[in-house]
């Protein structure tokens, strides 16, 4: 098994719920480094290596220039230690529900670079804790499309750090595009609240909009029946920022 | 070659602990909280969750405060690491630790060691640490005895003085 960060896999070690018999460690790997922009033209794709760890994104410059709400996605990660060695490829690889990433990947057309292929983030995400990556498979770098604007709001759980349930909205020319975790086995779009925000980009759009609540998490948190009235509030709440 | 509990044999391990080199040989399934603690004696570092959740282990590692105790001891290979022990000493104590001392930003003490690496790191990434800045980055570190007021005026003493007098962590 491979660890980048081991923020996930060591604690899961501990707890005995991961049992792999050999380890290696990506972290002195220099493909895996690096933020660099695909090419100079407006609104080219920013690729972000699979090692780079939370706080690296959330400090650098090139994301603040150009895709600044990816920075406040993973400074929104856990805490402060945790954002020193969690990385990008380890967290989206895991795929925990309620890591917050994965709905910044959906809302922002990510592409995940394996070794040897490309991996869209719609195909990414496919159940708890399952991704598209194959045995083997490296998440070498992600490359995410800078939106015209875009807004992460997040309903932190606040001992774990973790989304309850955490939303993406981001505006493209082609459209809106909501990310949504926490709410279900794996992050998500929203197609539903995409629609009604393609229509009419205002809070009060989505007020018609029903979320079912079919298939979301229910556990000592949150139920279900309240994680899809969050996802309503906080996609109304990043719509209202962005519009202010 | 040693056998340890997991069965497997050792690893060697490079790391470099507040200044002075060693080569040590461990289990693979070593914490580096346990290296230090336990095979270094450095016993300022604690263990209080073991499930990275209250930061008492905190540590820097290579200029970043992590969790050690989520951390491989074989992850440090070739890396250094700075203690609580090589922040200061009683002698000649850290801004940041005269800073804790003088707010009675402490009572029992054992989230103190990795409240202060935390507290370092923090006043080493920005100069600009309002109340509400602190509280959020100290989220990762747990107190139960203090309720965190006299912590957060600490810190913010701490981080201008060490911003007054240029100092950075690894200079005791």
């Amino acid at each position: 098994m491979y660890v980048s960060g081991g923020m996930t896999l060591i604690p899961s070690m501990k707890q005995r719920l991961a049992a792999p018999s050999d380890l290696i460690d990506l972290s002195s790997l220099p493909e895996l480094e690096g933020i660099e922009q695909l090419n100079d033209a407006q609104g080219s794709m920013l690729r972000v290596g699979g090692l780079t760890r939370h706080n690296e994104i959330a400090g650098n410059a090139l994301i603040q220039q150009h895709l600044p709400v990816l920075g406040r996605v993973a400074a929104a990660i856990g805490d402060n230690q945790v954002r020193n060695r969690g990385t990008l490829g380890g967290s989206i690889a895991n795929a925990d529900p309620a890591a917050d990433l994965p709905a910044a990947l959906l809302a922002m057309k990510a592409l995940v670079n394996t070794q040897d292929r490309q991996i869209s983030a719609d195909e990414f995400f496919l159940d708890l804790f399952e991704t598209a990556l194959d045995a083997g498979d490296i998440v070498v770098s992600v490359d995410f499309a800078p939106p015209q604007q875009a807004a992460y709001e997040k309903f932190r759980h606040p001992a774990s750090g973790y989304a309850v349930v955490g939303v993406l909205v981001a505006r493209y020319a082609d459209g809106v595009r909501v990310g949504v975790t926490g709410a279900g086995p794996c992050a998500f779009r929203a197609c539903a609240l995409e629609d009604a925000l393609n229509q009419q980009f205002l809070p009060q759009a989505l007020d018609t909009v029903a979320i079912p609540d079919a298939g979301f998490n229910s556990d000592m948190h949150a139920s279900a029946e309240y994680r899809a009235h969050l996802i309503k509030v906080l996609t109304k709440r990043a719509v209202a920022s962005l519009l202010s | 070659m040693s056998t340890s509990d997991s069965g497997s044999q050792s690893i060697a391990v490079t790391v470099t602990v507040n200044g002075e080199a060693h080569r040590l040989h461990v289990a693979p399934n070593t914490l580096l909280v346990t290296l230090l603690r336990e095979h270094l004696g450095l016993t300022g570092t604690h263990v209080g969750c073991d499930t990275s959740q209250c930061g008492a282990c905190t540590i820097h590692l290579d200029g970043a405060a992590v969790k050690s105790c989520a951390v491989l001891a074989v992850q440090a290979d070739s890396c250094e690491v700075l203690t609580i022990e090589g922040l200061g000493s009683i002698d000649n104590l850290h801004p940041m630790q005269e800073a804790f001392r003088d707010c009675h930003a402490l009572q029992c003490g054992f989230c103190t060691p990795g409240m202060i690496m935390q507290a370092v790191d923090l006043a080493q990434q920005s100069s600009d640490l309002d109340a509400d800045a602190i509280r959020q980055g100290i989220e990762g570190n747990l107190c139960r005895c203090t309720g965190y007021q006299n912590i957060v005026e600490a810190v913010a003493k701490g981080a201008s003085m060490m911003a007054a007098t240029n100092t950075l962590a690894h200079e005791a």
